[in-house]
């Protein structure tokens, strides 16, 4: 039931209402004719709508939740208490910087952070998202060379596994993007890169490892490819998860990275943010690096804005970016220490392979049965569909009846019917073989009782949702009955 | 998988017609179809657009993902299937009938470049993971 729905005329809670204000004097012309469509509820109803809503929805505080690709992790609860003091809540965009030392502090101390963990000479914290960290990186691979008048480099390479964005990113800034295809172990297929390189090469867009869950061996020859073209090499973050305290994207020779704190640095997810995207540099790229940065000087700390960095691809956001996102980020990454980012890969990708061989041990069909998991894996339920007509979404939405949510499905398209699995290395064993389980119970289910998985969920609020009615006749407007 | 041998394919999934006017009918394949799942929206090129050979010119869209579609061949829209705007679900109940749009080939001679049902049949194989 909607809010509207339990809405009844004069209905409310005025007692906490702020005390009333004079009525402004406003010209009769743009008074309204009728009150504003608001519901009116009273505080208790407020309070059990938004409560059952909560407990309708799948989260991680309760629930499994082995999103392939997003690091759903569990987010400590320090993260979020200590970016809520006062000092940083109260702190103003615009105050100066003598009054905000403390926070500059932190946001300097995350740059640092973030470049001895990436490997890169520099940062910036201000995109405000993934996306706009990845649209920061390919435009600086931009300005890099327009600087150097190179006008001919005019493509962006990306490999066919590569997350939707990238694609994406490469035509926001202006670039035509050309594809390089997979080989049968999932790594990027250098004969066909080869050939794609040249002098219209601007730089080479990859997930390390990549949304196919393995580790790329060969990219030290990528780069050198890439880099003997004239081209840069982009690192898009999404999978840093899998090599924090490891490797260093840095080290493998990337020019450009942008790291998704909502993913591998635990800040929140969903609900559209707000993300963070902080983008790495080589030194190469230094100067065009968004801003602004703060920066360590002897009376203290201060930003770093246009004036200093004249050919900086420019601003972002308004201000410093998401600032209480990077604080939760900052929190998270001290907590952790050096030999904890190193553990967070250790656990994650240990787990990974765990729930992996495990899967396999129950029936389930590999993508890539002879490559080592990153921190995800993919399953192919091709086999399993055409026997018994039982495909990825049904596995999926059964998984919900059994308290799980579902892994990624139908991505990456390249395998078809496949689940992407991350557990990610906040989930215990127990958890772990809970879901093998229940993954058992489903490959069984699909052999006896397809139907039951066919109509899959039984147990939520709604049943089988229809995509295809969903996705055409969206309705997301409430209206009141004109009865 | 339904591949017609009297049509021609390219390795991106789409399927082509020769007509008798010399214009090309294009479309998606069943393989393709079969791949992308429910279809739910479909952007057709606008009449009179010219393309080159393997430019982008449209999108297919479906429940699990949106696909470029690309130019088989160079040339000019001369029509696109209006009935797609809102059955888009007639890709997936009969592929080689609900055509996306035709071509006035620039170069006929194109035609020959594109693949036949067998070398078609090959590529889908391939893809299958």
């Amino acid at each position: 039931m909607l809010i509207f729905e339990l809405s009844r005329p004069g209905r409310g809670s005025f007692h906490q209402a702020p005390a009333p204000v004079p009525e402004p004097q406003l010209p009769p012309a743009l008074l309204r004719a009728l009150p504003p469509l608001l519901p009116e509820v009273s505080e208790l109803d407020a309070v059990r709508h938004y409560t059952r809503l909560s407990q309708k929805n799948f989260s991680i505080d309760t629930q499994f939740y082995p999103l392939g690709s997003c690091t759903m992790k569990y987010n400590p609860r320090a993260c979020n208490q200590l970016a809520m003091l006062p000092g940083f809540l109260a702190a103003h965009p615009a105050a100066p910087e003598a009054a905000i030392q403390g926070l500059l502090a932190c946001l300097y101390d995350l740059q640092e952070i973030l470049k001895e963990v990436t490997g890169m000479a520099a940062v910036s914290l201000t995109p405000m998202a993934g996306a706009q960290g990845e649209f920061a990186g390919v435009a600086m691979i931009r300005a890099y060379h327009d600087s150097r008048g190179d006008a001919e480099r005019t493509e962006i390479i990306v490999p066919d596994a590569a997350h939707g964005t990238n694609p994406a990113t490469a035509a926001m800034c202006g670039y035509a993007t050309r594809e390089v295809s997979t080989d049968r172990e999932g790594n990027v297929d250098l004969a066909a890169l080869r050939s794609a390189v040249g002098p219209k090469t601007a730089g080479l867009m990859l997930t390390n490892p990549s949304t196919l869950g393995v580790f790329e061996p060969s990219i030290e020859a990528i780069r050198d490819i890439v880099h003997g073209a004239g081209g840069l090499l982009y690192y898009d973050g999404a999978n840093l998860n899998a090599i924090l305290g490891k490797v260093r994207p840095g080290d493998m020779g990337f020019d450009v990275i942008h790291v998704n704190l909502h993913k591998t640095f635990s800040t929140p997810h969903g609900g559209g943010g707000p993300g963070a995207g902080p983008v790495g540099v080589s030194a190469r790229l230094a100067e065009f690096l968004p801003v602004p940065v703060v920066a360590k000087e002897e009376g203290g700390y201060r930003w770093l804005t246009e004036l200093e960095r004249p050919r900086s691809i420019g601003r972002l956001s308004a201000h410093g970016g998401n600032v209480g996102v990077l604080l939760r980020a900052y929190v998270y990454a001290r907590m952790l220490g050096r030999e904890g980012m190193a553990r967070v890969a250790d656990y994650a990708t240990l787990n990974a392979n765990y729930l992996m061989a495990e899967l396999a041990r129950a029936g389930f069909e590999l993508a890539f049965p002879r490559r080592r998991a990153s921190h995800e894996f993919i399953v192919s339920l091709k086999n399993l569909k055409e026997t018994t007509g039982i495909g990825a979404m049904d596995v999926a939405k059964r998984l919900l009846d059994k308290g799980f949510h579902a892994p990624t499905t139908y991505f990456p398209m390249l395998v078809s019917e496949c689940l992407l699995i991350e557990p990610t290395e906040t989930e215990s064993k127990e958890t772990l073989d809970a879901f093998v389980a229940a993954m058992r119970e489903i490959l069984e289910e699909a052999h006896t009782r397809p139907e039951l998985v066919k109509n899959a969920p039984h147990t939520l609020p709604v049943r089988r949702l229809d995509d295809v009615k969903a996705a055409r006749d969206l309705n997301l407007t409430w209206k009141p009955n004109p009865g | 998988m339904s591949i017609p041998s009297d049509l021609k394919y390219t390795a991106t999934h789409e399927w082509v017609r020769r007509e008798t006017d010399g214009t090309m009918t294009v479309g998606i394949t069943h393989h393709a179809q079969e791949q992308l799942g429910d279809i739910v929206f479909v952007e057709t090129p606008a009449v009179g657009k010219a393309f080159k050979r393997d430019q982008e010119c449209g999108v297919v869209e479906s429940v699990k993902a949106a696909s470029d579609i690309y130019a088989p061949v160079g040339g000019e829209v001369t029509a696109a299937n209006a009935v797609l705007r809102d059955t888009p679900e007639a890709i997936n109940q009969d592929p080689y009938g609900a055509w996306m749009f035709k071509l006035r080939p620039a170069d006929p001679a194109e035609w020959d470049g594109l693949l036949d049902a067998a070398a078609y049949a090959k590529v889908a194989e391939s893809e299958a993971h």
